[in-house]
């Protein structure tokens, strides 16, 4: 069986960009499966599905989508695939319904037919109330529903969709994941790009985690957390004197007993990553219990002077893939 | 709803650009008092200053407005065809996107950017028609020459698709953090350089600026509009306004329809 959408040595090159926002990407996608693309923004996700959705022309490698090469028959791949954009490009000229009908229309849905799954579509994304008026002033959950509602119209093979729920409440959030997980029930294949590991690891069924333009490590979310060192972690924020480096503090915590791994850890989200004001932080993985690590931790990095400032204790998760591959957080 | 992996029936992208077609003409028909406004209240107020008013108080000559109505129909052609076009989709490609869902209608990028140009062309064409009425109620009465009539359709088609043309080209042109510049840049000088309000022979007088009005290729429309009524005003010859308009219209197509895929495919 062939794959629902494929790449093969992918490469895109925008004119004037200094490197390559796709690096030689390839990849599979199951019929019926979800599969994620994981990685920071600007990783060359979006790039990616661009081309797969025959909106970038690659500067070389081919890309498929249902078998149908997207740059010898675009149109022809436009049939059976859809695109769930993560900011709205709804119709704002025309009600919530009518853009449901009229890109059936635009797909040559017959008209009879239009009307029953725009009915059905509208009911089962919750849309019914609102479906007669334009969608002007709507929140970003509701505008994300409708464009998944909008791409079902013309049962596409393949649905591609862009930061599902980024920017969305958490109700809404859980709402769309139970209307993409409905789609998996019936057999649509689903893409999705995400920076979010959350999204990932409680949608795809398998994740290729992508940065720099390069695919980095492609498997079940399962697997890739087994594939790192140890079965728990232990980040320390540490405040290092100043005769000491981070590189000592990444010494200092490998020779602790029962630490399998250590990774100094960048770029976090509160700014704080290394250097500043002799601050460092690092990760260690564990086979055991992690809190049992902190104790013998802070004797042993207080011999060389250093002192622990934060403790967090987690089992592995995404996020801790993508730091081990490219020793720094996502965001 | 089980159907989802059924393939998608066969169907033509004349079907798309149909479906594409009605869209457009749905939402025209429920915004219809503001396109008629849209396209009116511009040539009406200046029939009706320069037709009426300035012929009423004698600062015009007798028979001014013989020579303006024409103009007129060109100019309303012209610049509704550049507007329904130009200003949407500069905010549809640097804004709203509202533009991708049809890009991604399974027919060719260039159909996509076909349809916006008859869609203006069609409502270019529209405006033309409706000022010919206006024209009659503004001025009591317009040229009028039954003998003409072949070549003044044959002049709103040319015209209106011109427009179209006009607009495709800015359309792609433009960012929409650019617009205002561009377009009191491009259209003030094309709304006074096609030669709606004087006769192109006329300014032989004026040549520099005789030669400026033989470049912008409204005035051909405005020149054959009045070939076909008012022929005894003197007039560029119709068939040279036939090819200098086919001609315009064959390039801005050729050179819009690139920019738009330029738009349209990174």
């Amino acid at each position: 069986m062939s794959a629902a959408a494929s790449v093969r040595e992918l490469v895109k090159r925008y004119p004037k960009a200094p490197v390559n926002a796709v690096d030689g990407i390839s990849f599979a996608v199951a019929p019926g499966e979800v599969f994620g693309l994981l990685g920071p923004n600007g990783a060359g996700k979006t790039t990616t599905v661009g081309i797969l959705t025959t909106r970038v022309r690659p500067t070389s490698g081919t890309a498929e989508v249902d078998g149908l090469d997207v740059l010898r028959d675009p149109v022809a791949a436009r049939r059976r695939l859809a695109v769930v954009p993560q900011r709205s490009n709804l119709d704002r000229s025309i009600s919530i319904r009518r853009n449901l009908l009229f890109h059936a229309a635009y797909h040559g849905v017959p008209a009879a037919e239009r009307e029953r799954r725009a009915n059905e579509l509208l009911e089962q994304f919750g849309l019914l109330e609102r479906a007669d008026s334009k969608p002007d002033f709507i929140s970003g959950g509701q505008s994300q529903r409708i464009m998944i509602a909008r791409a079902l119209m013309h049962e596409p093979a393949v649905l591609f969709l862009d930061e599902p729920s980024t920017g969305l409440d958490p109700a809404a959030r859980l709402f769309v994941w139970d209307r993409l997980r409905e789609l998996k029930e019936r057999g649509v294949t689903l893409v999705l790009t995400t920076h979010d590991m959350h999204e990932a690891a409680a949608l795809a069924e398998r994740v290729a985690i992508i940065d720099h333009g390069r695919l980095l490590a492609i498997d079940t979310p399962q697997a890739l957390i087994r594939s790192l060192p140890g079965k728990a972690t232990l980040e320390l924020a540490t405040r290092i004197p100043p005769d000491r480096s981070a590189d000592d503090l990444l010494t200092a915590t490998r020779t602790i007993s029962g630490v399998d791994a250590v990774e100094s850890v960048q770029g976090q989200p509160d700014g704080d990553g290394n250097g500043a004001a002799g601050e460092a932080r690092v990760r260690l993985y564990v086979s055991g219990d992690a809190a049992l690590l902190v104790g013998p931790a802070a004797t042993r990095l207080a011999e060389d002077g250093m002192t622990i400032t934060d403790v967090a204790l987690g089992s592995p998760s995404l996020e801790d893939v993508f730091i081990h591959l490219t020793g720094r957080a996502l965001r | 709803m089980t159907a989802y992996a059924e393939p998608v029936r066969a169907q033509t992208q004349t079907g798309a650009f149909v479906a594409v077609l009605r869209r457009d003409l749905y939402v025209t028909g429920k915004e219809l008092p503001v396109f008629l406004a849209q396209v009116i209240l511009q040539p009406f107020f200046l029939l009706f200053v320069f037709g009426k008013v300035l012929g009423s108080l004698g600062y015009t000559q007798h028979g001014y407005s013989n020579l303006l109505f024409p103009g007129l129909l060109a100019l309303t052609a012209v610049i509704t065809g550049m507007q329904t076009l130009a200003f949407p989709l500069v905010l549809e490609f640097g804004w709203t996107k509202e533009i991708e869902d049809r890009l991604l209608a399974p027919m060719r990028t260039g159909l996509v950017a076909a349809e916006k140009m008859v869609f203006a062309s069609l409502r270019a064409l529209i405006a033309a028609t409706l000022m010919i009425p206006i024209g009659i109620l503004v001025l009591g009465s317009i040229p009028w020459r039954w003998s003409g009539v072949p070549l003044l359709i044959v002049m709103m088609i040319l015209a209106s698709v011109l427009g179209a043309g006009l607009g495709l080209v800015l359309g792609t042109l433009v960012t929409p953090n650019r617009i205002n510049v561009v377009f009191s840049l491009v259209f003030t000088p094309l709304l006074f350089t096609g030669c709606s309000q004087y006769p192109w022979p006329s300014l032989s007088s004026l040549p520099w600026f005789q030669v400026i009005t033989a470049c912008n290729p409204m005035t051909y429309a405005s020149e054959g509009m009045r070939a076909a009524l008012v022929p005894g005003v003197p007039h560029i010859q119709p068939w040279i306004s036939v090819v200098v308009l086919a001609g315009s219209i064959v390039v801005l197509s050729l050179v819009g329809i690139r920019g738009f895929y330029r738009r349209a495919i990174d």
